[in-house]
């Protein structure tokens, strides 16, 4: 239902998993998939008695996630308990940070139908993750794996800048990207390292004010955001135009279903009743580490896209794809350099290697081990030079994938070198001229038409093995035009 | 700023502290009593005080990122009430989607 | 003495004065075989074979943890806290878990789901609290060290009650890693000792840098014991917010002979002011529920500890809580719960904070002045009688001198000078941050001038 003059206003909290080896605050692993509670100490199972240390690398990777979305990183930032009662937060409280966070007022660019449009980053702040409860495994019963209790996070929030489900996607989209160039995450929804809530409210167009909003929960794609937030802004608008209200309230997002729910009323209130961590000193960063940090950070990938578009001339699409993952846009690089011919490999990567990884069901990682950028931009090579034609490429291509040898050595074994020695050339020319006086001769006269056909007549003289460009070339020069 | 019956029993269910009736009376009188002899630092000028103290204060210590957490001497099923098969077992919550606060 | 029979000797001196529930009450568990079994491998060091009792609070391997609650009932920790693991890995050999206010909520050791513990000087009366099982322990003769915890004066006050030396560390010196937790930003792993030599080895044992804890300070342990010597040159302090024209006269005669006694040493004392002490209990009782209202949310029957089943989740948490918490924890985490609720937390929580900080500067003043320790009571009566105290913010008043220095996070101890009915006094000595040192320097010239005295 379409709502003229209607507008949606939708505000992102993610929660991103840090790649780290082990947890926030003590030094059980952060591995996914262990026995229930084998990864548990004293500290992650809240025994009487246990403390808090704090995971240098999460801090150096929550840093590296404030800079790559172009946030201020505060120097000092306080640590604080949320206090609630589940039974997978263990303590009774998460570590959070609450209004001291170690980074705040940052922004994302996405692309809007061809325009740019800044979304506000307002804050990211770091905290554990709570345990998981399994709820239909045993008869009557609720079942605890604490295993995730106190893996390190950060938690961004957007600003309310954001107005329909496509900028939503979008936004998680860019974000995941930028994430995943600076290494902070894995960022798979699948696997849960990646969590998103959505708010969103409804105004008319050109109401300043924000209306009462609901939150989102349970949401596990992207596309699943958009889908929800469209049914939820579409409730908000109906109920508004009805004259009747909004409450400020849970909703879950039903996958089976594919609606937006209630949830059931809470238990108790939600009065988190925050107040600083007193087990933890403030975090204290010295600029010297954060201006590591930010030298550390590798090309983001709205700089690399630019870099693809400007210095190899790449299209936008072909940039868009080639700058998906930091992975892929360093194959192609060292194709592009090593082979030195950027559009050629550009075609290969988006073209033949996409489609083999695909198909085989790889990763970009995986596909590398088996075809080093090296070995395709040897293949490269030869096509640039015309030592092989390009359907012979192809074929050294798929032979290189099933074992070693470089591509000169491959086109070698199989015959497919093409013949460019010049000489060879020209006699295979002069007899082809010499076979066929009547359409050398319209050549010689300006026909340029006669051109195509006389190079099949040299190329099937030599088997196929001609370099067709040369022979063209030849009969061009040879006809003298 | 006395505390009433209701909202000793709103706080004692924040808490999760299942208070009895006839405790809930006493406590009211009870914590009204020691409220009352907080009043006094209402009138005490402190703006500031915290934050200075706050900003004198060294940073934490961090740790590295290596695996070694303090061993358990007794395995977790010992010392919980209830497991199986490894979980820890509460009873079923009233529905799954009474999703967790965060 | 050989190690095993040192600590036959303890147990034999337990049954002697009934440590347990028949007596005195202050020892709640204990295990004979495994501590003779555990002085038998001593291999040595600084407390080779010393017996100690270690306050229920602090986690240890064998006997069980139970902060004197219900709720943790028959709990034995699967980790060991890094205190006793220092004592331990000195020499030392835990005899006894002594009893204790439950989760160190209390001054008088009436607050533990066990009964409460008696003072060996008088059973009457109580031995004080939290901590007051180790002071007994102590005071009885059963150990000549002990560990308590602080967190207002657990550990002073009861040294003051029963007779011996009660030490609170700076905060930070000693990791507290392994103690059960009940207000983060105050508790103190403390130790007792029957003299301060006793006192300063278990200080020096147990403090230093501890990684498990990052409240503890990248410091080594201090150096402490040096013997007395002369005091020429120390200036001592004497707060006089800490001596009212309502203080006992003989507890104020007690403490004018102590510092007669400094002087005699060469001491020069100088009267001073903390013009926020008064603010103090006020500061204590919002800061400290607030810290323990979410400490204690742990404590919700499902990975340990006692566990009531319920119809549903919110029933198990609320019929485990309300059966395993006494009366006084009870009433601190609501307390504590609504100083932190929404609407509240500014005037109550973060008022006491800056106030707090106000407190802490009336210290650092003052020893900034060229003051080098301060002496004071160390409470405002000698040990009373069991049950006489029901109010319990009167209770909390008897923490009245101890609460400041815990709120400042400087080292603080008493020690005994003299007895009054019979009773012991104890002198509190302060000192500033990480100024253990000197503080001892005065404790150690205190009791030796004082000598028999202190006893009397």
């Amino acid at each position: 239902m379409s709502h003229a003059d209607w507008e949606m206003v939708v505000g992102l909290e993610v929660h991103v998993q840090l790649k780290t080896r082990t947890k926030a605050f003590c030094g059980c692993s952060a591995a996914f998939g262990a026995a229930p509670n084998a990864n548990t100490c004293p500290v992650c199972l809240a025994l009487p008695g246990a403390l808090p240390v704090l995971n240098a690398h999460a801090v150096e990777l929550a840093i590296r996630a404030a800079l790559a979305t172009e946030c201020t990183v505060h120097e000092r930032s306080v640590f604080a308990r949320k206090n609630y009662f589940y039974p997978d937060l263990p303590k009774g409280y998460q570590i959070s940070q609450f209004d001291q966070p170690i980074a705040t007022q940052g922004r994302i660019v996405i692309d809007v139908d061809g325009t740019d449009k800044v979304v506000g980053i307002t804050r990211i702040h770091m905290e554990e993750d709570a345990g998981k409860s399994v709820h239909d495994r045993f008869a009557g019963f609720t079942a605890i794996d604490l295993n995730r209790s106190g893996v390190p996070l950060v938690e961004i929030v957007s600003e309310p800048d954001i107005r329909s489900p496509a900028e939503a996607g979008a936004y998680l989209r860019k974000l995941r990207s930028i994430l995943l160039y600076a290494g902070v995450s894995d960022c798979s929804m699948e696997e849960g390292s990646l969590r998103v809530d959505a708010n969103v409210s409804a105004r008319r167009t050109g109401e300043t004010a924000l209306r009462t909003r609901t939150e989102i929960k349970n949401l596990n794609s992207f596309s699943a955001v958009e889908k929800a937030l469209h049914l939820e802004w579409d409730r908000h608008v109906t109920t508004w135009k009805t004259n009747g209200t909004i409450e400020q309230q849970t909703m879950l997002w039903d996958q089976n279903r594919g609606t937006v729910r209630r949830a059931r009323s809470k238990e108790g209130s939600h009065d988190y009743r925050y107040f600083p961590e007193p087990d933890l000193p403030p975090l204290v960063l010295d600029r010297r580490a954060i201006d590591e940090a930010r030298a550390s950070l590798p090309e983001l990938p709205d700089a690399r896209r630019a870099r693809f578009a400007r210095d190899y001339g790449l299209g936008a699409y072909d940039a868009d794809v080639l700058t998906a993952t930091r992975e892929l846009a360093d194959y192609f690089e060292a194709a592009a350099r090593d082979s030195g011919d950027a559009k050629h490999a550009a075609n290969w990567v988006t073209g033949v290697v996409l489609a083999t990884i695909k198909e085989r069901g790889l990763d970009i990682a995986s596909f590398a081990a088996l075809l080093p950028a090296s070995r395709l931009a040897g293949v490269i090579a030869m096509m640039k030079d015309g030592s092989v034609s390009s359907s012979a490429a192809k074929t050294i291509f798929a032979l290189m994938l099933e074992g070693p040898g470089d591509a000169p050595a491959q086109a070698a074994r199989e015959g497919l070198l093409q013949v460019g020695d010049d000489a060879q050339l020209r006699q295979w020319v002069d007899e082809v001229w010499a076979e066929h006086p009547a359409e050398a001769a319209r050549l010689a006269a300006g026909d340029r038409k006669l051109l195509g056909p006389l190079t099949g007549l040299v190329m099937k003289k030599s088997g196929g093995s001609a370099d067709p460009r040369k022979v063209n070339q030849l009969l061009a020069a040879r006809a003298g035009t | 700023m006395p505390v009433s019956r209701d909202d000793v029993r709103h706080i004692a269910a924040l808490a999760r502290l299942g208070l009895a009736d006839d405790r809930l009376d006493a406590l009211v009188g009870e914590l009204n009593g020691i409220l009352g002899h907080m009043e006094v630092l209402q009138k005490v000028e402190s703006a500031g005080a915290a934050q200075a103290a706050e900003s004198a204060r060294a940073g934490m210590t961090l740790r590295p990122d290596v695996e070694g957490a303090v061993p358990l001497a007794r395995a977790r099923e010992d010392v919980a009430p209830k497991t199986r098969e490894g979980f820890f077992l509460v009873p079923r919550l009233a529905t799954h989607d009474d999703s967790a606060e965060a | 003495m050989s190690r095993t029979a040192r600590v036959e000797a303890s147990f034999a001196r337990a049954a002697e004065v009934k440590a347990g529930a028949d007596g005195l009450n202050c020892i709640i568990s204990a295990d004979r075989e495994q501590s003779l079994a555990d002085a038998a491998a001593v291999q040595g060091g600084a407390l080779a074979g010393v017996p100690v009792v270690i306050k229920d609070n602090l986690a240890t391997l064998t006997l069980p943890t139970t902060c004197g609650s219900r709720v943790l009932a028959g709990y034995v920790s699967p980790y060991e806290a890094t205190a006793v693991r220092r004592l331990r890995a000195a020499g030392a050999v835990v005899v006894g878990k002594s009893n204790m206010d439950e989760f160190a909520m209390g001054s008088s050791t009436e607050n533990s789901a066990y009964g409460p513990a008696r003072n060996p000087l008088d059973p009457t009366r109580v031995p004080g609290g939290s901590s007051g099982g180790s002071a007994a322990a102590v005071a009885a003769g059963i150990a000549p060290i002990a560990l308590g915890s602080e967190t207002g004066g657990s550990v002073r006050q009861p040294a003051a009650f029963c007779g011996i030396v009660g030490v609170k560390p700076t905060y930070g010196r000693v990791s507290r890693f392994g103690l059960v937790a009940y207000a983060s930003s105050l508790d103190c792993v403390a130790p007792f000792g029957r003299t301060v030599d006793d006192a300063a080895l278990a200080l020096e044992v147990i403090s230093g840098h501890d990684a498990n804890d990052a409240t503890c300070a990248v410091r080594d342990a201090p150096v402490l014991r040096a013997g007395a010597g002369r005091l020429d040159g120390v200036v001592i302090g004497v707060p006089r917010e800490y001596f009212p024209p309502t203080l006992d006269a003989a507890i104020r005669q007690r403490c004018d002979a102590a510092l007669d006694a400094l002087r005699a040493r060469g001491a020069a004392v100088r009267e001073v002011s903390l013009p926020h002490t008064d603010l103090a209990i006020p500061v204590y009782y919002i800061i400290a529920p607030a810290e323990c209202s979410s400490n204690l949310a742990r404590f919700d029957g499902v990975r340990y500890g006692m566990r009531v089943e319920g119809d549903g989740l919110q029933a198990m948490y609320e019929a485990t809580r309300s059966q395993g918490f006494g009366a006084e924890v009870t009433r601190r985490i609501l307390l504590g719960t609504y100083v932190l609720s929404a609407g509240y937390y500014d005037a109550y929580y973060g008022k006491a904070q800056e106030v707090r900080a106000l407190i802490a500067r009336d210290f650092t003043r003052v020893f900034a002045d060229g003051v080098h320790a301060l002496f004071t009571p160390t409470t405002p009566t000698t040990a009373f009688a069991l049950g006489s105290i029901s109010d319990p913010y009167e209770m909390y008043l008897s923490d009245i001198f101890t609460v400041t220095a815990n709120l400042a996070g400087i080292p603080a101890m008493s020690l005994p000078i003299g007895r009054v009915g019979g009773l012991p006094v104890g002198g509190q000595l302060m000192a500033p941050h990480f100024g253990e040192a000197a503080m001892f320097r005065v404790a150690y010239a205190l009791e030796d001038e004082l000598g028999a005295e202190a006893h009397q």
